[in-house]
């Protein structure tokens, strides 16, 4: 197990870097430039701030000393906009808010999410089950740039009571909408997901033999149909995780929590190179680290599985 | 008293293409340590007729009649009192050995969740008597098998383990549903034995549900026939093997296949299983009998006894079946 998991992280470090290779180019191939305005900038002004910015050498040489920065100091250069403040500033400053609404987030998608799909599946075909699904389905179809406003002003504007923007340093009323509006498709999904693989679980034949020894429902829900059925809800998880950690630029600008949702969309009309680079590297390392953890659930699982 | 008497047990279930009839008024009746084969070709009933007894019925299933274990009516009791009987009276045994133990739990602890569900054992003793219990079946090195996954064991090592779990608690019936259809022959022969090892060990009744005629002769005492749901002929298996009284029985006797007489192509019985949504007004198997006349097509015949506590439910003379 543990060599299992140096392997994986020693893997890593190439995903990583064609990562950075591959988006380095992209970026180097797009048309536009971070400096660029509607009046324009007189070529000897330009000149001077892409001599600045190292944007004036050629391709290997931007993209080896790019790599050289990350590699020995852990820099990840300036931001091309935000003049003044470097991608590990930007980061530092925003990481933790989404960190805070999104880890909140996934724990409210779960638990809703895991709780609806398996009582809907547990009772098939009743009333519960309509409602379950009723709502998950709701929610899937409500997109959050449609559900954070109602929230706003519902919660906000007719109830007041809740902020409608703001974070604060991440107090909790601040926290509530950004987390209902952000969880709710997820769980909408983990619902699906749970409702449909427990469905399957307790049709198989090991949950008859477990009937049949007369054990009752509840014990062979949690006992024996749980787990196996958490199979498939763990593979949605790890990458679900991710995209809620990283935040949603939705959240960010309707709810002005300052995350780094914001960057992701902003960053690249800007072709800010700098933040847009940072964050596919920080989006690309969890995405990576999130797999290895939910290849690590499923040997926990699955006793079929041994690294 | 009987330790079971089935009377008039229907077993039907709700599907989009309408009513699937898979029990129709079965009547079986079964001493204390009795052995009982039921026969006859996949989707005759036998299974669901086992699932029936122990209201193990998928959701879409219902089930009419009664069904009596030591005197108690146990048809369709609450799930509860139902958890009573299953395991600690009533145990079985599924066809499928690979799929029929949970992939995710230990053996060791899916046994010893039985006898600390029923008896109250503590998890310690209830392992102890779970690694007994391997051993009785044959189970090599059996005490450090309690931690192993169901998956670290071949299909006869299941089979097994599923025995030694179904007879955790004693029970005084064992339903055994084709637990060799998965295996292949030499192991089949082993679990049978270990079938017929059990029932004078424990003192147990045993229920064996088989297609395959092969395996029944030295197993159990009697013989039932069934198809379409319902008995065609019940007897002593030497009565019903020697001396088969219903043309089903003498088709299926004569479609296994023998190494003492040269073949060149496998008997069969012409036709197709019956379908269970639309079963014909008289006898289910007059579209395929050889003997089928006029009022087979119309009316069941009745379940008659005749010679020596033998049953056989057909229209034509007996000594036709020949």
């Amino acid at each position: 197990m543990l060599t299992f998991i140096l392997k994986r992280l020693l893997i890593a470090i190439p995903v990583l870097l064609i990562l950075i290779v591959g988006t380095f180019v992209l970026m180097y191939t797009a048309p536009g430039s971070p400096f660029a305005t509607e009046r324009g900038i007189p070529p000897a002004v330009l000149a001077n701030l892409e001599a600045q910015y190292g944007l004036d050498q050629p391709f290997i040489v931007q993209i080896w000393r790019y790599i050289v920065g990350i590699v020995t100091e852990f820099d990840f250069g300036p931001s091309f906009i935000y003049r003044d403040q470097d991608v590990n500033d930007l980061i530092g400053q925003g990481f933790p808010v989404t960190l805070t609404y999104g880890v909140w987030s996934f724990l409210v998608a779960v638990l809703v999410g895991g709780t609806l799909g398996i009582l809907a599946a547990v009772r098939h075909n009743t009333w519960l089950d309509y409602l379950a699904v009723g709502i998950s389905i709701g929610a899937q179809v409500l997109p959050n740039f449609v559900l954070a406003p109602i929230l706003v002003l519902v919660f906000t504007l007719w109830l007041g009571w809740l902020p409608g923007g703001g974070w604060q340093g991440g107090q909790w009323e601040y926290v509530i909408l950004p987390v209902i509006a952000l969880s709710t498709s997820f769980m909408a999904s983990i619902a699906r997901i749970s409702r449909a693989s427990m469905l399957e679980v307790l049709t198989s034949n090991f949950i008859r033999t477990a009937r049949a020894k007369g054990l009752p429902m509840r014990r062979v829900i949690f006992r024996h149909a749980l787990k196996p059925a958490l199979l498939p809800v763990i593979s949605y998880l790890g990458p679900a995780f991710v995209g809620m950690i990283t935040g949603s630029v939705v959240i960010d600008i309707y709810f002005s929590t300052g995350g780094i949702g914001q960057f992701f969309v902003a960053s690249a009309l800007n072709r800010d190179y700098g933040v847009m680079m940072g964050i596919t590297v920080l989006l690309g390392a969890l995405t990576v680290l999130f797999n290895l953890v939910v290849d690590i659930l499923y040997a926990w699982i699955d006793p079929k599985i041994r690294y | 008293m009987a330790l079971l008497d089935v009377t008039d047990l229907s077993v039907s279930f709700d599907t989009p293409d309408g009513q699937v009839h898979a029990v129709n008024g079965m009547s079986l009746t079964l001493d204390p340590g009795d052995s009982l084969a039921i026969v006859g070709e996949s989707g005759s009933g036998k299974t669901q007729l086992a699932f029936g007894i122990l209201g193990l019925l998928a959701k879409n299933g219902t089930s009419r009649g009664s069904v009596k274990f030591n005197g108690q009516e146990i048809l369709n009791l609450p799930e509860a009192q139902l958890n009573k009987i299953r395991a600690n009276e009533i145990a079985m045994i599924f066809q499928d050995p690979m799929t029929s133990l949970n992939p995710y739990m230990r053996v060791g602890e899916q046994m010893a969740e039985v006898l600390m569900l029923h008896q109250g054992t503590s998890k310690r003793d209830a392992l102890e008597d779970s690694a007994k219990m391997l051993d009785a079946v044959r189970i090599p090195d059996a005490r450090s098998r309690l931690r192993m996954y169901p998956h670290e064991f071949s299909g006869g090592m299941r089979q097994r383990i599923m025995a030694a779990m179904a007879l955790l608690c004693r029970p005084k019936l064992l339903i055994a549903d084709e637990p060799t259809t998965a295996l292949d022959v030499t192991v089949q022969n082993q679990i049978m034995e270990l079938m017929a090892d059990i029932q004078r060990d424990f003192g147990t009744a045993l229920i064996l549900i088989t297609h395959d005629l092969g395996i029944v002769a030295g197993t159990c005492a009697e013989t039932l026939v069934m198809y379409g749901g319902q008995v065609m002929e019940h007897g002593t298996t030497d009565d019903v093997f020697e001396a088969p009284s219903h043309p089903y029985t003498l088709g299926l006797l004569k479609a296994v296949p023998r190494l003492d007489v040269p073949q060149d192509a496998l008997q069969t019985i012409p036709g197709d299983p019956p379908d269970l949504t639309a079963l014909p007004p008289g006898c289910p198997f007059s579209p395929r009998c050889p003997l089928s006349h006029e009022p087979c097509k119309r009316t069941m015949p009745p379940l008659e006894a005749f010679g020596s506590g033998r049953f056989r439910a057909c229209h034509a003379p007996r000594e036709d079946v020949a």
